[in-house]
């Protein structure tokens, strides 16, 4: 996450925010903890997981699925769920 | 001109806000409420004020229009008392938190149950981990006094905290006195313009309040508060010498009485303190060497003024008017605390008394005090219970 480097009276006061559209810079991919991978043999570009996806995390392009966008992917899983091939398989962070 | 009238504390708040007129005041208007935001009311009613009344459907919502009239840039006040203050506990962390400086006027009464209205300290005293400043009045002239300074302190661009003044319910808040009023054009002058801090009306610089706060940013916002707390003494002392100034009326953080030469001090906060000073007054004509402090300020806590006034003394008691069940009274661990590093620790008991309104008078207190001279008090006392 973004600021978490400042002296506590460096922000400002009670919380508030004051920078417009700053949601943009919370990257919430690192609540996750564990990590969508996608095996592209298997993958037949279905794109269920794009429909499921909750957070739009799934990059697609020219109608192919393409991998996931990690920034605010929190590792539900939704997408290996919903995937009729089981091609997205669910790896623990840091192992 | 000072004008002097009969009123009772309530009325006497209220009418330090008429004087002040406040952007905002919310109120809950029903049991336990108390005749301050009913006088109010007569005053918006009666076009005497500008101030914009709100009638809310609870405490609760009453406190949460306080802060988002705050957020947008208005002064306000409200008041509550007993169960009422405890159904806006959520929201006076909110209050806090988001930096609002809010004045509440709290005439203090029991928390139920059993079912009570009347007085002792229980309900600010369970607030006091709130990051609200608490001022504790004596009578009906401090309630006015603190009422007036109240908006200074915590608007203080050091403080910026939200403060309750707190007065004895019924004892004060409905006990008819003499009291001094300042004209109106000096306590305005007194009190000063409101000065926002990024208002949510200024859409030129839209501003965010009460966002979530992730693990990293919390403790350094919570230390924040802890910081503008530790201004608060000082801020108080220069706002109570302006007060002296403009009233002759001149207050201090914790105030003691004969204390100087006295070997045993009794301490108590709100109108119990003038009790004492008149025990003190009756014992020294005996020759005995007693003295009391009144304390003003409970939060912050003014551990060193304590700590200065008491060291030294033989025995000190401290009376709370409240009870955390399980433990003492809840200012008795903070006083003792206050002295265990100085260098002649005074013994320190405690007298937990006058719960659900117990008339605690002067008879009263001297047991208090002969106890203590005579070494025969334990660590925690409960005064005139049937046991």
């Amino acid at each position: 996450m973004g600021d978490a480097d400042k002296k506590y009276d460096e922000y400002p006061l009670g919380g508030m925010i004051t920078e417009k559209g700053s949601a943009r810079r919370y990257k919430t991919g690192d609540w996750r903890s564990r990590k969508p991978e996608v095996d592209k043999e298997k993958c037949i570009d279905c794109l269920f997981c794009w429909v499921f996806c909750p957070d739009n995390s799934v990059i697609v392009e020219n109608e192919k699925m393409k991998g996931f966008r990690y920034s605010h992917c929190k590792g539900c899983g939704i997408c290996a769920t919903e995937c009729p091939k089981k091609a997205i398989t669910l790896k623990e962070e840091g192992a | 001109m000072e004008q002097l009238l009969a009123m009772n504390g309530d009325q006497a708040i209220a009418y330090a806000w008429k004087q002040i007129d406040p952007d905002v005041v919310a109120a809950y208007p029903i049991t336990p409420q108390t005749i301050i935001v009913e006088a109010f009311s007569d005053y918006v009613a009666d076009g005497q004020v500008s101030t914009e009344y709100v009638c809310a459907e609870s405490e609760h919502s009453a406190l949460s229009l306080c802060i988002g009239a705050a957020a947008a840039g208005a002064r306000t006040a409200t008041a509550t008392a007993s169960a009422g203050l405890a159904y806006m506990w959520e929201m006076l962390y909110i209050a806090s938190s988001m930096r609002l400086p809010i004045v509440m006027a709290v005439a203090n009464r029991a928390l139920s149950g059993p079912i009570n209205i009347h007085c002792d300290h229980d309900d600010s005293m369970g607030g006091r981990d709130a990051g609200w400043i608490q001022v504790y009045g004596e009578n009906a002239q401090e309630a006015y006094d603190n009422s007036v300074m109240a908006f200074r302190i915590a608007e203080h661009m050091d403080v910026r905290l939200p403060m309750m003044t707190c007065l004895d319910g019924f004892i004060t808040s409905h006990s008819l006195e003499n009291m001094s009023l300042l004209p109106d054009d000096v306590v305005k002058k007194f009190v000063g313009e409101f000065k926002a801090i990024r208002p949510l009306l200024d859409i030129h610089n839209p501003t965010s309040y009460g966002p979530f706060d992730a693990p990293e940013f919390y403790f350094e916002h919570k230390f924040g508060q802890i910081k503008a707390m530790d201004k608060v003494i000082p801020v108080m002392r220069e706002v109570q010498a302006d007060f002296a100034k403009i009233s002759g009326r001149s207050y201090d953080i914790v105030e003691p009485y004969y204390v100087d030469d006295a070997d045993y001090v009794v301490v108590a906060a709100g109108s119990t303190a003038g009790t004492l000073r008149a025990v003190v007054d009756e014992l020294r004509a005996d020759g005995k060497k007693v003295g009391s402090v009144k304390m003003r300020l409970f939060r912050p806590f003014p551990a060193g003024e304590i700590a200065k006034v008491l060291e030294g003394k033989k025995a000190v008691a401290v009376m709370d008017r409240a009870i955390s069940i399980g433990a003492a009274g809840p200012s008795f661990p903070e006083v003792r605390s206050a002295l265990f590093d100085v260098s002649q620790r005074p013994k320190v008991v405690n007298y937990v008394y006058g719960l659900g309104g117990r008339d605690v008078g002067v008879d009263d207190v001297k047991v208090v005090f002969s106890q203590l001279m005579k070494g025969e008090s334990k660590v925690v006392n409960y005064l005139g219970v049937r046991q």
